[in-house]
């Protein structure tokens, strides 16, 4: 049972001459270099039947005010999606991005009222998400451990580290500041400005991912690790920077919480941003087992999500369904996945 | 179709199976009798691995039946399967790890009492089994599956279908990861079967063995049944011609190189797996690594590209000595590898052609850190071409590319760098003839180019006719050197087992003098 099943391919002409493409090869072909474009064609109409939806129930759903207030839910769990999008297709997770958040929110806002400046507040963040991030990679590369275990323990410790820096209290007030004001309230174009971070982030990504040969290497790790190391790529060295990365997209994403809470206050928030983050890369098109992804399929997911979420609060329905729904899409999106794979269904799923 | 001979045991009628639009099969009739070797050849893709499937029940077919003693039987499952007596050999049989040889053989129906398990029966019944077959010194009933050579795997669930009351055994392509001294042993077990009536149907690329083993030789290219021949009243030549539907010369010849200056220098190297390797390769020059699975090969060629850590010794390129941390290191010093699992350790499966021919070249495609898309391209273009790269076009998934094509892609990868030295790993294995053959005129080449070039092969004909000089390798370390003008196939092997040969009956682990022992790196 060991030889894959390829199609049968035409006769062999003799050597030198060039094969003709037969008729289903280039099906094939057509609808693997499709297939991405059709997903984020389907994310698109569902979003669009969503919105139309809700609007036709209530026509305040489309207004200007609440499409940019779906936007600004967007930006925190979008910038978190899409480097857990990077993450993934590495063929490892991060189950920490919500913890590593809620330490930068606290650290910017008390480095804010330590020192009264904005930049230093976000440098501190920053330098610290390196440190937390970085610290995920050495413990799977160095320590051995599944990218999973790993994480579950550092978003533990993590949640912890956040508590403990605060003294579980609410600690300095950022909107004094015109920088963290901008970041709350501000817009650029009509476009708020936490919407405009995620959008500079997910391009950012996305020519990491598909113009460089950085890029390249990460698909090469998620799609076959052993094959990468033996064409020369330091697979240790990668994991540790993406980790740290993460670790800097994180830190962002705890500023943007700093500014909209106005302060740090640990108890409150940031719950279920990892879960989010996982469910809207899978959504997305991220193969959980690596090699496969996008920044554009991510972004969709992430605008899915929120549309949702939003429609659900926006018609007052119970917050608790929230995490039903999400952990529903979550489980959805990976059945989808397997069930394109043509994974058989026996035994323990891969 | 053919032949009036009388009771055939198993027919397969005008089996047609078709996937996503292509005829895998299209109106194949096989029949396997009892007492018979029914040898099934064609190049990949021709249906041979379908045909199996469809026979041992892991695909019903599209049309067509199966008939058992005239009686037609429906194959929903390998279960199904199992029950009416058709088993099917794979090349790599699952073997649960960390479970006896006893237990993997009557897994899912283990002995017992009540609930509880018995495992003095079993180890009684299957020392019994083994005994039967005369495999005492290859297989203990008390060893686990992970200590099991190539060999013992396919021993393994030979017995399975053995005491799963087989009558009709499917071999798929059983000896591609077995030395040539394995191969005997498979062999004397098939002449066993066949006495004792089985039906035995035995695919295969290797038309040596076909001679030597089969009764009847049936040929398929392109899913389509293309003659049936008696093995006797057939030729090498013949079978070739009717599986690819051209002439081929016979065993490849290159052209003998005179060597140049010294490019891969490997000084009294130890690692886990081999101890005190020295060898040398010259520029323009192929050396063969020749010796049986588990001596240690595979594992200094890791060791030479990287990946393997040195516990002591230098290999050097150019007289210059290298730091291998990690492949990364051999790569910038001008050694490339072609592993022999170009699958699991080489390729991209689900990405494409392109991408899996520049990765190894990014470096010099990019400008600060953005890849050159069109240079990229012209690039893979350039090498898909000069190796005959059968596929549609550069953005075709690798996975959906033959066996052959798969190992042009790997090649092509290394060449587009230019390699000082290349390492090839059992570089034509699971290949079609044909495409052997165009990969046996690259290695030609590329030792025209001055390319240092280390070829490990377990097949004698293709070390013979493609080395300048044999290295024989025996339990990690090198047996003997013999250059082209005095190496033989028996000189090859004698040097291959002969220390083995000597410790016969001494070995107290359960391996025996036929089967050595597989070290715990080796891949299977």
């Amino acid at each position: 049972m060991t030889k894959p099943v390829t199609p049968a391919t035409p006769a062999t002409p003799a050597a030198g001459e060039e094969r003709p493409a037969g008729p289903a090869i280039t099906v094939w072909r057509l609808r693997l270099s499709r297939q991405g474009i059709i997903q984020n064609l389907v994310l698109l109409a569902v979003i669009g039947v969503l919105a139309a939806a809700f609007d036709s129930l209530n026509s305040g759903f489309l207004s200007g005010a609440n499409i940019s207030a779906i936007g600004q839910s967007a930006a925190v769990v979008g910038v978190l999606s899409v480097i857990e999008t990077v993450v993934i297709i590495c063929g490892v997770l991060d189950i920490s991005v919500g913890a590593q958040a809620g330490v930068a929110y606290v650290i910017s806002a008390m480095a804010f009222s330590g020192t009264g400046n904005a930049l230093e507040s976000v440098l501190a963040a920053i330098g610290l998400g390196i440190v937390l991030g970085a610290v995920n990679g050495v413990v799977i590369v160095y320590g051995r451990v599944n990218s999973i275990i790993a994480t579950l323990g550092t978003f533990s410790a993590y949640k912890g580290l956040a508590l403990v820096i605060s003294g579980g209290q609410s600690k300095g007030f950022v909107l004094a500041d015109p920088f963290y004001i901008f970041i709350a309230r501000g817009s650029l174009l009509g476009v708020p400005s936490t919407v405009w971070i995620f959008a500079v982030v997910s391009a950012a990504i996305y020519v990491l991912l598909r113009f460089t040969d950085i890029g390249r290497n990460i698909f090469a790790i998620g799609g076959n690790d052993t094959a990468a190391r033996l064409a020369g790529i330091d697979i240790n060295k990668y994991l540790i920077a993406i980790y740290a990365l993460t670790g800097v997209v994180c830190a962002i994403a705890g500023i943007m919480i700093t500014a909209s809470a106005g302060s740090a206050q640990p108890t409150t928030g940031q719950t279920g941003l990892e879960l989010q983050a996982i469910t809207a890369a899978a959504l997305g098109g991220a193969l959980l087992t690596g090699g496969r992804g996008g920044v554009g399929g991510t972004v969709l997911a992430v605008l899915l999500i929120s549309t949702l979420i939003n429609g659900l609060t926006f018609f007052g329905v119970n917050s608790f369904w929230e995490n039903i729904a999400q952990g529903a899409m979550l489980v959805a999106a990976v059945i989808i996945q397997k069930l394109r794979s043509g994974e058989r269904r026996v035994g323990r799923p891969t | 179709m053919t032949s009036g001979t009388a009771g055939p045991t198993l027919r397969l009628e005008q089996i047609s199976k078709h996937f996503s639009g292509v005829d895998a099969l299209s109106g194949v009739s096989v029949s396997l009798q009892a007492g018979e070797v029914t040898a099934i050849m064609g190049e990949n893709g021709a249906g041979k691995s379908t045909l199996l499937r469809i026979l041992g029940g892991d695909y019903l077919p599209d049309s067509g039946r199966i008939l058992l003693d005239g009686t037609p039987l429906l194959l929903r499952s390998p279960r199904d399967a199992h029950r009416h007596g058709i088993r099917i050999i794979p090349q790599e049989p699952e073997i649960i790890p960390d479970v006896s040889v006893a237990e993997n053989v009557y897994v899912g129906r283990l002995p017992h009492r009540g609930r509880l398990f018995d495992q003095a029966a079993l180890h009684r019944a299957v020392q019994r089994d083994i005994a039967r077959l005369g495999f005492e010194q290859v297989l203990a009933p008390g060893m686990l599956g992970r200590q099991l050579s190539p060999a013992g795997r396919q021993l393994v669930e030979i017995l399975r279908a053995l005491t799963g009351q087989a009558r009709v055994i499917a071999f798929d392509e059983p000896t591609s990861s077995l030395t040539d001294h394995e191969v005997d042993l498979l062999f004397r077990l098939i002449r066993r079967l066949r006495a004792d009536g089985f039906a035995i149907a035995y695919v295969s690329h290797r038309l040596k063995e076909v001679f030597e083993i089969a009764d009847r030789v049936v040929i398929l290219r392109d899913g389509a049944f293309v003659a049936e021949r008696p093995a006797a009243g057939t030729s090498e030549g013949e079978l070739v011609r009717l599986m690819v539907g051209r002439d081929l010369t016979g065993v490849f010849e290159r052209e003998p190189v005179r060597g140049g200056r010294p490019v891969l220098e490997v000084r009294d190297v130890t690692t886990d797996d081999v101890t005190g390797i020295s060898l040398t390769v010259h520029a323009g020059e192929v050396v063969a690594l020749a010796g049986l699975v588990g001596a240690g090969r595979s594992e200094l060629a890791r060791a030479i590209a990287g990946d393997f850590p040195l516990r002591s010794g230098q290999v050097l390129v150019d007289g210059a000595p290298l730091r291998l941390r990690q492949p990364k290191d051999a790569i910038w010093a001008g050694i490339g590898l072609a592993p022999e699992e170009r699958k699991a350790d080489a390729l991209f499966l689900e990405q494409s052609v392109r991408d899996n021919i520049t990765l190894v070249m990014l470096s010099r495609l990019r400008r600060f850190r953005f890849i050159r898309r069109s240079a990229e391209r012209k690039l893979a273009g350039q090498f898909t071409a000069r190796l005959r790269v059968r596929t549609p076009s550069l953005d075709q998934v690798v996975k959906n590319l033959s066996g052959g094509n798969q190992q042009k892609v790997v090649l092509a990868r290394w060449l587009a760098r230019r390699p000082k030295v290349l390492i090839l790993d059992e570089p034509t294995r699971g290949i079609d003839v044909g495409a052997k053959a165009e990969i046996y005129h690259i290695i030609a080449d590329l030792a025209r180019d001055g390319v240092a070039l280390l070829v490990i092969s377990s097949e004698l004909p293709e070390v013979l006719g493609l080395a300048d000089r044999i290295i024989v390798m025996r339990d990690g370390r090198v047996a003997g050197e013999l250059t082209r003008a005095e190496a033989t196939e028996e000189k090859v092997l004698a040097l291959a087992i002969a220390e083995d040969a000597a410790a016969a009956g001494g070995d107290a682990t359960g391996a025996s003098d036929n089967v050595p022992a597989v070290p715990p790196g080796e891949q299977s």
